[in-house]
C-alpha cells in the first residue's frame, strides 16, 4: 500500500517536471519555486506559528506592540469570491425564536437591529417570513402571468420583465406582527426578538403601474390579486388606487439580484404597508372588480378587538420608533456621555420629528434626525444623554409628516384590546438599571 | 441660440407635419404605454394557474365531495397535525371549536368561530394543503375536506355536499364579524414636552421572565419555554 502511494507521488513529481518542460525557462523556474513552496507549505506555516506564540505571549496587539496583521501579508483578491462579514461578526445573525411557531417552514427570523449602523439592512440580515419554506426558484424557469380584467393578458420571463423601465426606491419592510407578543405585557428581553420584523432595503424593479398600462386595465377592474410561487401559493389582494400608486415589482435588493429569502427572482414592494402584501416569489397578478378574501387577508392579519368584532384591510403601517442603543443587547457600561440612538419610520410618508424621553415619558427632547429622510423608510436618530449611573426609564416617540404622534401602549389598549396581534406601534420603554443593564419594561 | 420655452414656429410645425405624415418618430414605448414584452397567455396557460376562488364562488371547478368522504381524506393527511376533530396539536392551528368566544380574554380563532367566507377554506386547502405537499390534492379532495371542516364546526348538515352551487351558499358564523374600512389612526396622542404626567410606574418587566432565546453565541435551537 505504502509503495503504491510512493509511485503515485513519483508520477505526479515527473508530470509536474514533464509540464515545466514544456514552459520557456523563466515560466519553468517559477512553476517549480512555486511547487516547492507549496510542498515546504508545512515548514513555512511551521515558522508563522512560531511568531504567533511570541505574539501570543504579549497577550495584546495595541500600542506599543505592533499588531500581527501589520507584520504579516494579508489574504489575496478573491479569496472569498464572495464577500463575507469578518469572522469577528459572527454573532450578528438573523435569530429566530423555537417556541413560537410549529415548524421554521413557517416561521419568522428577527433582523438584529442592535448591530445595525444605518438605515440599510445587508441582504443577509433582512428579516424573514415564509409561509411555506424558502422556495429555490430557477429565474430560467420562472414566469410571471398577469391577467384578469386585462385588454392583454400576458406571461413575462425575467429577461422580460427587465426589459420595462426600472425605478429605484428605498423603503421599508416590517411585518404588522413585529412587538406584537407584548401586547399583554413584556415577553422578550432583546430588541432584535422585539422589534427585529422590520427592515429596509434599496428596491429596484418595474413600477406595477408601467405593467398594467400595458395590459390594459378594463374599467370594471378595481383589485389585483398577487400570488407567490412558494408552497403557501402566498395571495393579498391590493386596491388598484395603490396599485398605481408607488408599488413596484422589484427583481433587486440593495443593487444585487434579491435573496431567496426575500423572493428571488421577483416579489413585489408595496410601500408603507404590511410586510405579507409584498408578496415573495411573485408569479400571478389578476386584476378582478372585488377583493379575493383570501386566508391571509381573513383568518389572518386582521385585528381582533375587544368586543369580538374585527379590523381588515388594515395594511398600513403605522409609525413607530425605537430606541437601538442602548438596549438589552447594548448595555451602557458606567456613567457618562451617551448618544441615544434609534430608528423611525411611518407607512404614511416621511418621519417629521422624533422625541427621547430619559424619564418615563414625564419630559421630552428632540431627538436629532439623520439624513437621509425619505418617506416610507427607515430614519435615524439620535439625542446626546450624560447618565447619572441612576435608574432611568428610555423612550422614543416619533411624529410623522401627517402630524400623527405614536401612542403609548395603554392608548392602543384603550381603543383595540390586547387581542389583535397586529400592528402594535406603541412606544417601546427601556428601563436602565444602575449597573447600566436594559430591560424591557411596560408602565402602568 | 434658440429658446427652451418658445419653440420656433419653424420646429413647432416640422413637427406637427412628421405627426401629419402618419411618422411617430417621436413616440416613444413609455408615452404610448405598449411595450410588446413576453408572450401572449393563453387560455389554458390561465387556467394552469389561476388557482383562486372568490366568495361569490367565481373560480369554484366543476366536482363535489360529501362529509363522509371528507373524513377520510382528513384521517389520512390531516388529522396528525390538526387532531382527530380539528382540535389542533401543538402549534398547529386549531379548525373547529371557539364558538362565541372572540370576545373572551382568551379568544379561539378557528374556521367557525373566525372565518368570514366558506370560499376561503375551498382556496386555502387547495392552494397550499396538506402542508408538506401543496397543490397534491384532487378537487373532489378539496370539496371533501371543506364539506368535513365544515360539519366539524357544525355549519353544514352530515347530509351537506360541497360543489360549486353550494359552497357559495353557505354563510360562516362569523360573516358579519369585519369592518373592511379601516379607522385608523385610532389613536390621539400629544405631542406634549414637559410636565406631560405626574407619576412613572413600571407594571412588568420581561426580566426573568426566561423566554428569550440567547441574543449572543450560536443560534439558540431550544425550547426555552
Amino acid at each position: 500500500m505504502f509503495g503504491k502511494l510512493r509511485r503515485l507521488r513519483q508520477d505526479v513529481s515527473r508530470i509536474a517536471l514533464e509540464e515545466s518542460d514544456r514552459l520557456p525557462s523563466s515560466e519553468r523556474r517559477r512553476f517549480l519555486r512555486n511547487g516547492l513552496f507549496t510542498a515546504g507549505g508545512a515548514m513555512v506555516g511551521g515558522v508563522f506559528a512560531g511568531l504567533s506564540t511570541r505574539v501570543g505571549a504579549a497577550e495584546t496587539q495595541y500600542p506599543p506592540e505592533v499588531p500581527a496583521w501589520t507584520r504579516s501579508l494579508g489574504a489575496g483578491v478573491v479569496t472569498d469570491p464572495y464577500g463575507m462579514p469578518s469572522p469577528f461578526e459572527k454573532e450578528v445573525i438573523r435569530r429566530n425564536v423555537p417556541w413560537l411557531t410549529a415548524e421554521k417552514t413557517s416561521s419568522v427570523s428577527f433582523s438584529p437591529l442592535q448591530h445595525l449602523r444605518g438605515i440599510i439592512t445587508p441582504n443577509g440580515l433582512f428579516f424573514e417570513r415564509h409561509h411555506a419554506g424558502r422556495p429555490e426558484v430557477d429565474p430560467q424557469q420562472h414566469r410571471l402571468m398577469i391577467h384578469g380584467l386585462v385588454e392583454r393578458p400576458i406571461i413575462l420571463s425575467m429577461e422580460d420583465l427587465q426589459r420595462f423601465p426600472s425605478v429605484s426606491q428605498i423603503n421599508f419592510i416590517e411585518c404588522p406582527a413585529n412587538g406584537g407578543m407584548d401586547w399583554r405585557g413584556p415577553q422578550l428581553n432583546s430588541l432584535q426578538f422585539l422589534h427585529g420584523m422590520v427592515s429596509c432595503a434599496e428596491w429596484t424593479g418595474v413600477r406595477l403601474s408601467t405593467l398594467m398600462q400595458e395590459v390594459g386595465i378594463k374599467p370594471e377592474g378595481k383589485w389585483v390579486l398577487a400570488e407567490g410561487a412558494d408552497g403557501a401559493a402566498m395571495t393579498r389582494s391590493i386596491p388598484l388606487e395603490k396599485v398605481m400608486d408607488d408599488v413596484i415589482v422589484a427583481y433587486a435588493q440593495n443593487g444585487e439580484a434579491l435573496r431567496p429569502e426575500q423572493g428571488y427572482p421577483v416579489r413585489l414592494v408595496v410601500p408603507g404597508w404590511e410586510g405579507n402584501t409584498h408578496v415573495k416569489w411573485l408569479r400571478r397578478l389578476e386584476v378582478g372588480d372585488k377583493p379575493w378574501m383570501q386566508r391571509e387577508e381573513t383568518s389572518k392579519y386582521t385585528d381582533l378587538l375587544a368586543d369580538g368584532t374585527a379590523r381588515g384591510f388594515t395594511w398600513v403601517m403605522d409609525a413607530k420608533s425605537v430606541i437601538t442603543s442602548p438596549c438589552p443587547e447594548m448595555p451602557l457600561r458606567g456613567k457618562g456621555i451617551y448618544q441615544i440612538e434609534g430608528l423611525a419610520w411611518s407607512g404614511r410618508g416621511k418621519v417629521k420629528a422624533v422625541d427621547v424621553s430619559t424619564d418615563g415619558g414625564r419630559n421630552w427632547q428632540q431627538a436629532g434626525l439623520q439624513e437621509p429622510v425619505m418617506s416610507k423608510s427607515l430614519t435615524r436618530f439620535a439625542l446626546e444623554w450624560n447618565w447619572d449611573g441612576s435608574s432611568a426609564l428610555i423612550q422614543s416617540r416619533v411624529i410623522d409628516e401627517t402630524g400623527y404622534v405614536q401612542p403609548t401602549l395603554g392608548q392602543l389598549k384603550e381603543v383595540r384590546g390586547t387581542n389583535s396581534i397586529y400592528h402594535k406601534n406603541a412606544i417601546q420603554t427601556w428601563k436602565i438599571n444602575p449597573d447600566g443593564s436594559v430591560d424591557n419594561v411596560q408602565l402602568g | 441660440m434658440f429658446s427652451l420655452a418658445k419653440p420656433s414656429k419653424f420646429l413647432a410645425s416640422a413637427c406637427y407635419s412628421v405627426l401629419l405624415g402618419g411618422m411617430p418618430l417621436l413616440a416613444t414605448a413609455e408615452s404610448s404605454g405598449h411595450y410588446g414584452y413576453g408572450e401572449t397567455a393563453s387560455e389554458a396557460q390561465i387556467a394552469g394557474w389561476d388557482i383562486d376562488i372568490r366568495p361569490d364562488g367565481k373560480g369554484l371547478p366543476e366536482g363535489s365531495g360529501t362529509v363522509d368522504e371528507g373524513m377520510k381524506v382528513y384521517e389520512t393527511y390531516c388529522s396528525s397535525c390538526h387532531g382527530t376533530f380539528g382540535e389542533g396539536m401543538g402549534r398547529y392551528p386549531k379548525l373547529a371549536g371557539g364558538d362565541g368566544s372572540l370576545a373572551d380574554d382568551r379568544p379561539e380563532k378557528t374556521v367557525g368561530s373566525y372565518w368570514p367566507y366558506a370560499s376561503t377554506l375551498w382556496d386555502y386547502i387547495h392552494r397550499t394543503m396538506p402542508f408538506f405537499a401543496p397543490q397534491s390534492l384532487t378537487d373532489d379532495q378539496v370539496y371533501a375536506l371543506t364539506a368535513y371542516v365544515l360539519n366539524l364546526n357544525y355549519i353544514v348538515e352530515g347530509e351537506f355536499v360541497a360543489n360549486k352551487d353550494t359552497l357559495p351558499k353557505v354563510k360562516m358564523p362569523n360573516h358579519d364579524g369585519f369592518t373592511w374600512d379601516d379607522p385608523r389612526p385610532d389613536t390621539r396622542n400629544e405631542r406634549c414636552m414637559k410636565n406631560c404626567k405626574d407619576d412613572v410606574t413600571v407594571s412588568d418587566s420581561a426580566a426573568g421572565k426566561n423566554l428569550t432565546p440567547s441574543t449572543t453565541g450560536p443560534l439558540d435551537e431550544g425550547l426555552t419555554e
